[in-house]
C-alpha cells in the first residue's frame, strides 16, 4: 500500500513539474519592440550594485548623478533597484528588463557585475539606451562608462606617503578583482614614487565571485583595526560601504588617517562623526557620467560606445574637503600635471 | 492499515502547511507595522509569480535548490549536519568548470566528464569532514563550516589571471576558461520572451528518484536510516557506523558537487559571478521544509524560487524587498517549531489511541468474564 502511494506521489510531482514546464500564461515582458518609446517626461531606471543608495561610496556617487538630473534636467520619474549579494546573472537581467519593459529609458546598471546581464537585455530592448558603469558591453544602444581609478589612487598614494609618520600604509580592497587591483596598483605606485621607504600592506575582504566585501562595514572595521594595531597610520579603502567600517576604526585612533573612495566621504552626513580623520577621498565621479548619459538621452542623441572618464577630463580626482591636504597641494598638483601630460604612466595591475 | 497511512500523511503535511501559514501571518504583521497593505503585496507576488517568464525562472532556480536540498537531506537522514554543502558545491563547480574549459571532447564524453569531476571534488571535500569525524571525533558541523571558508580561499587563489582565471574583454571580471560548445547541455526553449528551462531539470528529477530508491529500497538506505535513528542500535545490528559516516558524507558531497551543474552546463558555461555563496544554506532550509522527502524537497525548492523571483517585483512596486527575506526566515523557524508541535501531537494521539484500545479490550474481557 505504502509503496503504491509513494509511487503515485512521485508521479504527481513529476506531472506537476511537467505541467508547469509548459510555461502557460502570459509573459511579464511585453513585446520588446513596442516599449522604450514612451513620450512625455524622461523616466530613468537605475539598478545599483550591492549596498545600493546609502552606501556613502560607489552607489551613492551614482545616486548623486540621479539627484542632479532631477534638479538640472527636470527628471521626475526615477525607479531605483538594488542588487542582492546572492544574485545570479538571471536576477540582474530580470532587474534591467523590468526597468526597460516599464518604459524607463535610459536604464543604468551600476557596477561591472551587470555586464553579462546587460549584454542580453540590450539585445532584447534595442530602443532603450543602457548605461553600464565600470565595464564594457557591446551593443549600439549601450554607453560603457569607465574610469581611470588608478590615476586618482596614485594621487591618494602621494598624499598617504607625505602624511605617514610610521612609513606603514594600508590598503583595503573590497573584492580581489582586477577592477579593485587597479586602485591598489595606482596607490602602490603613488606611495613608492613619493616615499620609497614607505610600505603598503594590502588586504582584500572577499574573493572572486563572493561580492560581500563591498557591503560589509564590520569586515572593513576589523581589517582596518588589524592594520592599525600593526602600526599603519594611513589606510585607503576601496571597498564600497565596507570602507565606512574602516573609517570608523581609524577615527578611533588619534594621529591616523583614512582615505575615502568614490564619493567625497568628508561631506557624508552619516560619517560626520569621523570626518576629521578623513584625509581625502579618491573621487570617482560616477555622478558626472550618469548625468551625462541622462542628459544625452534627453537631448535626443544618446551617448554610446566607451566613455573614459580620466583625470584629465575631471572624471577622477582627489577631494580637498577639510583642508587636511592643502599643505601638500603643490606636490599633488605636480603629480596631477605629470599624469595628465603623460610623464607618469600609472600601472593598472599589481606587480 | 489504510486509515493509519492517511493520518500519517495528514500529520506529515500539517507541519509545513502550518509553517507557511504562520510565516504569511507574521509577514503580514510586519507589512502592517511598516504601514503597507499586506494583501496587495501578496497579490503582487502571486500575479508576478505565475507569469510565464517567472515560471521559467522559478523552475531553473528550483533545479539548483532541489539538488542542494537533496545533498543536505542525505546527511539529515543519518543525523549528519552537513553545513559544508555550500563549499562543496563551489569547489565542485569550480574544478568542473576548470577541467571542462581545458579539454575539448565530443559532447557525450565532455558533459559526463564535467559532471564526474564536480561529483568527485564535492565528495572529496565533504570526505575530509567525514574522515575527521571518524578518526578524530571532530564534529562535522565545525569541520564542514570551516571547509566552506577554506573553499572560498582556495577558489580565490586559483581564480586569478595566470592561474585558472581568465579575464573578460572589459578587464573587470575573472572567470574560468569558457566551456567549449560540446560542454553545453540542451535547454528547453520556451520562446524569446520567456527564456530557457535548463535541460538539467531532467537529471534533477532522476536524482530525486534515485535518492528515494537508494534510501527506501536498498540495504544501504536502510543502514543509513538505522544509523540516523540510533547509532548504538545500528552498531549492535552489525552496521559499521564509521563506514556509514564516511560513505554518506561522500555521497552528500558528490550530490553537492552537482548543485552548480545546471548553471554551468546550461547557462553560464564558465565559473564566475554566477555561483553565489549561500546556495548550500538555501539547501538546508529547503531540506528542512521538505522533510527530507524527495517530493517535499521539490515543493520547497519551488516555493523558495518563487519567493526569490517575486522579491524583485516587490521592490519594483516600492515595497521593501527584505520582506521576502523575513518570510523565508520565518518559514524556517516555524518549520522547526511546527514539526515538533505536530510530532508531539502525533505521539499524544497515538498514546490516546493505544489507551482507548487497551481500555476497550479490558472492557471486553470484563464483559466476557462477567
Amino acid at each position: 500500500m505504502r509503496r503504491v502511494t509513494k509511487i503515485t506521489a512521485a508521479g504527481i510531482a513529476s506531472a506537476v513539474l511537467a505541467l508547469s514546464a509548459t510555461a502557460c500564461g502570459s509573459s511579464s515582458q511585453s513585446d520588446a519592440s513596442s516599449s522604450g518609446s514612451s513620450s512625455g517626461g524622461l523616466k530613468v531606471g537605475i539598478a545599483y550594485d550591492v549596498g545600493g543608495r546609502g552606501d556613502h561610496s560607489f552607489n551613492d556617487s551614482a545616486a548623486a548623478g540621479i539627484d542632479k538630473a532631477k534638479k538640472g534636467l527636470g527628471v521626475t520619474q526615477v525607479k531605483e533597484l538594488t542588487a542582492k549579494t546572492a544574485d545570479t546573472d538571471a536576477d540582474r537581467e530580470t532587474r534591467l528588463e523590468q526597468l526597460a519593459d516599464a518604459g524607463y529609458n535610459p536604464v543604468i546598471g551600476v557596477g561591472y557585475s551587470y555586464a553579462t546581464a546587460m549584454t542580453a537585455a540590450a539585445k532584447k530592448y534595442p530602443n532603450v539606451t543602457f548605461g553600464i558603469v565600470d565595464s564594457v558591453v557591446p551593443g549600439k544602444n549601450v554607453d560603457s562608462i569607465q574610469f581611470t581609478e588608478e590615476q586618482s589612487s596614485y594621487l591618494a598614494g602621494v598624499a598617504a606617503a607625505l602624511k605617514t609618520k610610521t612609513n606603514k600604509i594600508g590598503f583595503i580592497g573590497g573584492v580581489d578583482i582586477p577592477l579593485i587591483k587597479k586602485f591598489q596598483a595606482g596607490f602602490d605606485q603613488g606611495v613608492t614614487d613619493t616615499n620609497p621607504k614607505a610600505k603598503v600592506t594590502a588586504q582584500y575582504l572577499s574573493h572572486g565571485s563572493d561580492l560581500s566585501g563591498f557591503a560589509d562595514p564590520a569586515k572593513g572595521k576589523e581589517a582596518a583595526q588589524g592594520m592599525l594595531d600593526s602600526g599603519n597610520d594611513v589606510i585607503y579603502s576601496a571597498a564600497g560601504s565596507s570602507g565606512n567600517g574602516a573609517i570608523e576604526a581609524v577615527a578611533g585612533k588619534t594621529g591616523t588617517w583614512a582615505i575615502g573612495v568614490d564619493s567625497d566621504q568628508y561631506q557624508d552626513a552619516s560619517l560626520a562623526k569621523y570626518k576629521n580623520s578623513i584625509l581625502t577621498s579618491a573621487l570617482k565621479n560616477v555622478d558626472v557620467s550618469v548625468y551625462d548619459l541622462i542628459s544625452s538621452v534627453k537631448g535626443g542623441t544618446p551617448l554610446t560606445g566607451t566613455q573614459t572618464y580620466s583625470l584629465a577630463k575631471g572624471g577622477v580626482g582627489l577631494s580637498y574637503s577639510g583642508g587636511f591636504i592643502d599643505d601638500i597641494k603643490t606636490q599633488l598638483d605636480a603629480a596631477t600635471k605629470k599624469i595628465v601630460n603623460g610623464d607618469i604612466k600609472v600601472k593598472t595591475t599589481v606587480s | 492499515m489504510k486509515k493509519i497511512d492517511k493520518e500519517r500523511l495528514l500529520l506529515a503535511i500539517a507541519a509545513p502547511v502550518l509553517a507557511i501559514v504562520v510565516s504569511f501571518v507574521v509577514t503580514a504583521l510586519v507589512l502592517v507595522a511598516t504601514g503597507k497593505q499586506p494583501f496587495d503585496a501578496f497579490n503582487i507576488m502571486f500575479q508576478y509569480g505565475i507569469k510565464s517568464d517567472s515560471q521559467v525562472y522559478i523552475l531553473d532556480k528550483a533545479t539548483t535548490y532541489y539538488i542542494a536540498g537533496l545533498a543536505v537531506a542525505i546527511g539529515f537522514r543519518m543525523n549528519l549536519f552537513n553545513i559544508g554543502v555550500d563549499g562543496q558545491y563551489r569547489m565542485g563547480a569550480f574544478f568542473a568548470a576548470a577541467v571542462g574549459g581545458a579539454v575539448t571532447l565530443p559532447s557525450f564524453l565532455q558533459i559526463p566528464l564535467i559532471i564526474l569531476v564536480a561529483m568527485l571534488v564535492g565528495g572529496m571535500w565533504a570526505g575530509i569532514a567525514g574522515v575527521l569525524k571518524t578518526t578524530r571525533g571532530v564534529s562535522e558541523v565545525i569541520a564542514t563550516i570551516m571547509l566552506n571558508a577554506i573553499a572560498t580561499s582556495v577558489i580565490g587563489y586559483l581564480l586569478q589571471p595566470g592561474r585558472l582565471g581568465h579575464l573578460d574583454a572589459a578587464q573587470t571580471q575573472v572567470s574560468t576558461e569558457p566551456l567549449p560548445a560540446s560542454g553545453h547541455l540542451f535547454n528547453f526553449n520556451m520562446g524569446e520572451l520567456n527564456g530557457d528551462v535548463y535541460g538539467f531539470i531532467v537529471i534533477a528529477v532522476l536524482l530525486g528518484v534515485a535518492y528515494w530508491f537508494v534510501l527506501n529500497r536498498t540495504r544501504f538506505g536502510f543502514d543509513l536510516r538505522a544509523v540516523g535513528q540510533s547509532e548504538s542500535a545500528a552498531e549492535a545490528s552489525g552496521v559499521s557506523v564509521k563506514r556509514m559516516v564516511i560513505t554518506s558524507m561522500l555521497i552528500s558531497g558528490a550530490m553537492a558537487g552537482l548543485i552548480g551543474m545546471p548553471t554551468l552546463l546550461n547557462d553560464a558555461h564558465q565559473f564566475g559571478t554566477e555561483f553565489p555563496a549561500g546556495v548550500g544554506f538555501v539547501g538546508i532550509s529547503v531540506a528542512l521544509l521538505g522533510r527530507n522527502n524527495p517530493v517535499g524537497v521539490a515543493l520547497a525548492a519551488l516555493l523558495w524560487a518563487f519567493l526569490e523571483r517575486t522579491s524583485t517585483q516587490l521592490e519594483f512596486e516600492n515595497y521593501d524587498k527584505e520582506i521576502v527575506g523575513v518570510m523565508q526566515g520565518v518559514i524556517v523557524l516555524s518549520v522547526v517549531i511546527a514539526y515538533e508541535v505536530v510530532r508531539r501531537y502525533g505521539i499524544k494521539r497515538q498514546q490516546q489511541k493505544v489507551g482507548e484500545e487497551l481500555a476497550a479490550q479490558a472492557k471486553n474481557k470484563q464483559e466476557v468474564t462477567a
